[in-house]
């Protein structure tokens, strides 16, 4: 990625574990990210591939058996792995928020949206309740609901998904965050609604001048809304540059064939849609060589027995591919 | 249905609801021949409780030897014992000791309950292991044993009663909160609050709390009658209220060996008790009907 001097977020080589009674579960392995100021990164890959713990690591909020290896997430030069309670509190919801999956669950339900919007403006002690509500409705008008005064006191269940999601991203943005983390946040609705969201995010980035980070396995959400795209697979980085090196010059294999895969950018109407053979490889036990070589159409003997490593190929572009590689 | 009903609507079925939705719980209870029942049984037994002292005709505690065991007359329509007291003035002034128990010990085990099933479930681990096994280990006490021991070592009196009763119920209560503590913890929306800055008091009190009351009142309030019953029978036993005071429980026991001659004090001190019992009973199962959505028969 383009080496822009000061990023907001930056992830280096971050691994992590998930501690179960298998074993060590290898979720995320020597993961770099960066994420530019007032720029917008996708991270695609499919189930599995450790998107979310990705972002959970990035707000510090891992479940209680994860266990970070090694490796960084420096917020504007910080680690939060390793800042104190104190501190990462300020740093949540004030300076980095985030967007969950499901609108249904991401709102507490018996409290309405009015009283859940003011109260995590709590920081502002000498603000009163009126002016709170004011920024809340305020707000609520920014994402697009409709006669805000009204609706906040409502709750959740009176919202449609939609109106719900855009209720958890005006609470997100309350405080005007450096950088919004958005996991897979169109995922639970339908194409409309989801095509209204990725509008809602654009604009926001206009208005806010934040950075976005953006989950999602959705090739095509990611092709419209994002600047750079970081490919995931089983916990490794395989490729990652701009929307346009992904999308038009991929050069890892499995970013190609997840690109041929994308129902959407299918020319010819199939009976059955092309997949990828095989599984992703157990995490518990990873096979020594490239991770993807078990069901890679490209994969040769090197690639069982050596790991390749992330390769620049061009001005933000690198693969992990020995074909790519020297 | 119009907007501003379905916004009644949605409120009624939350705990601390406004008027609205508090008015349109009461329709609803009384819809219900059974909820009406019951809240017109239960309200009499609360009114009896609150008036007892305007209502006794006679003083609950004079004897009156001469007088003893007499049969039902207009002056003494439930008859006296055998100390020639009125059995209907010490019915009237025992509601107020079975209220006194059944209400306060019951809140006091709500609230002793919620704290402990809160730190269970949302506290760390250790801890829940620790509440859990001390939890089980009063629960496999039946509760009249518990009473026995407890009050063999306290004497008996109605604050070794209520202790009693709350001792016995936390436990009850503290798992159910302690299980839908752990319920709400996971969901999303804590994590949310969480990833926006929220210290763990906060979510506690404004997020998980809200969402463990309801179905802790409900169950609360079908304990109620259970407590009073409870209260009657170690009174009735001798361990509970001491003598004089008219608890139900003592009324049965003072009637009890002249059930032959004059069964009015036994029907006198049995019949409040079932009152009592199916009233709260009716009460609590329709409120529970009314505030689960998946049992309401109306929309």
């Amino acid at each position: 990625m383009d080496a822009s001097a000061d990023p907001v977020l930056s992830i280096r080589d971050l691994s992590i574990d998930f501690v179960t009674p298998r074993g060590p579960v290898r979720a995320l392995r020597r993961v770099d990210l960066d994420v530019p100021r007032g720029g917008i990164v996708g991270v695609v890959g499919e189930s599995g591939s450790g998107k979310t713990t990705l972002i959970l690591a990035a707000m510090r909020l891992l479940p209680g058996n994860a266990e970070v290896r090694g490796g960084a997430v420096l917020f504007d030069g910080d680690d939060v792995l390793r800042m104190d309670a104190k501190r990462l509190r300020g740093l949540r919801g004030r300076r980095m928020a985030m967007v969950f999956q499901d609108p249904m669950t991401s709102l507490n339900p018996v409290l309405s949206v009015g009283t859940q919007m003011v109260d995590i403006q709590y920081r502002d002690r000498d603000r009163g309740r009126p002016a709170k509500r004011r920024r809340a409705a305020d707000m609520l008008r920014r994402v697009g609901i409709p006669d805000p005064e009204q609706r906040l006191d409502n709750y959740p269940h009176e919202f449609s998904g939609g109106m719900r999601q855009r209720i958890a991203i005006a609470m997100a943005l309350l405080d005007n965050p450096d950088l919004l983390i958005a996991d897979e946040p169109t995922t639970a609705l339908d194409v409309t609604m989801e095509a209204q969201i990725i509008h809602l995010l654009r604009e926001l980035r206009r208005d806010f001048r934040g950075s976005i980070l953006f989950v999602s396995h959705n090739l095509g959400l990611v092709a419209e809304l994002c600047d750079f795209v970081v490919v995931l697979y089983a916990g490794e980085v395989v490729e990652r540059g701009t929307v346009r090196d992904i999308f038009h010059r991929p050069r890892h294999p499995y970013t190609e064939a997840l690109l041929v895969c994308d129902p959407a950018r299918l020319d010819t109407v199939r009976r059955e849609l092309p997949t990828i053979p095989g599984d992703v490889p157990d995490l518990v036990h990873p096979a020594p060589g490239c991770i993807f070589a078990d069901r890679c159409a490209k994969a040769f003997d090197r690639c069982r027995v050596e790991a390749p490593t992330l390769t620049a190929i061009g001005d933000g572009h690198a693969a992990s591919c020995h074909l790519v590689g020297p | 249905m119009s907007a501003r009903a379905f916004d009644a609507e949605a409120r009624g079925g939350r705990v601390g609801a406004g008027l609205r939705g508090g008015q349109r719980l009461l329709r609803r209870i009384v819809q219900d021949p059974m909820g009406l029942l019951g809240l017109t049984l239960a309200l009499l037994v609360v009114v009896t409780g609150l008036f007892a002292d305007g209502l006794v005709l006679y003083d609950p505690l004079k004897i009156d030897v001469p007088n003893r065991l007499a049969d039902p007359t207009l002056a003494h329509p439930l008859g006296t014992d055998q100390l020639g007291r009125d059995v209907l003035s010490r019915v009237i002034k025992g509601s107020q000791i079975a209220l006194l128990v059944g209400i306060s010990a019951t809140a006091l085990a709500m609230l002793g309950g919620l704290s402990l099933g809160l730190l269970a479930g949302y506290g760390p681990r250790w801890l829940d292991n620790i509440l859990l096994l001390l939890f089980d280990a009063i629960y496999s006490f039946p509760i009249v044993m518990l009473a026995l021991a407890v009050i063999t070592l306290l004497g008996p009196s109605l604050a070794t009663v209520m202790l009693v009763i709350v001792v016995g119920y936390v436990p009850v209560y503290a798992r159910l909160v302690r299980t839908s503590t752990l319920g709400v913890k996971n969901s999303e929306f804590i994590l949310a609050e969480r990833s926006l800055g929220a210290r763990p008091l906060r979510i506690l009190v404004r997020h998980i709390l809200p969402n463990v009351v309801g179905p802790l009142f409900i169950i609360a309030s079908m304990d109620i009658p259970v407590v009073i019953t409870i209260e009657a029978g170690l009174s009735f036993l001798g361990l509970g209220v001491r003598p004089p005071a008219p608890s139900w429980g003592r009324i049965l026991n003072d009637g009890y060996s002249f059930i032959r001659e004059t069964p009015w004090i036994v029907i006198g001190g049995g019949l409040p008790l079932i009152v009592t019992t199916l009233g709260f009973t009716f009460l609590g199962e329709a409120l529970r009907d009314t505030l689960d959505p998946k049992l309401r028969r109306t929309i």
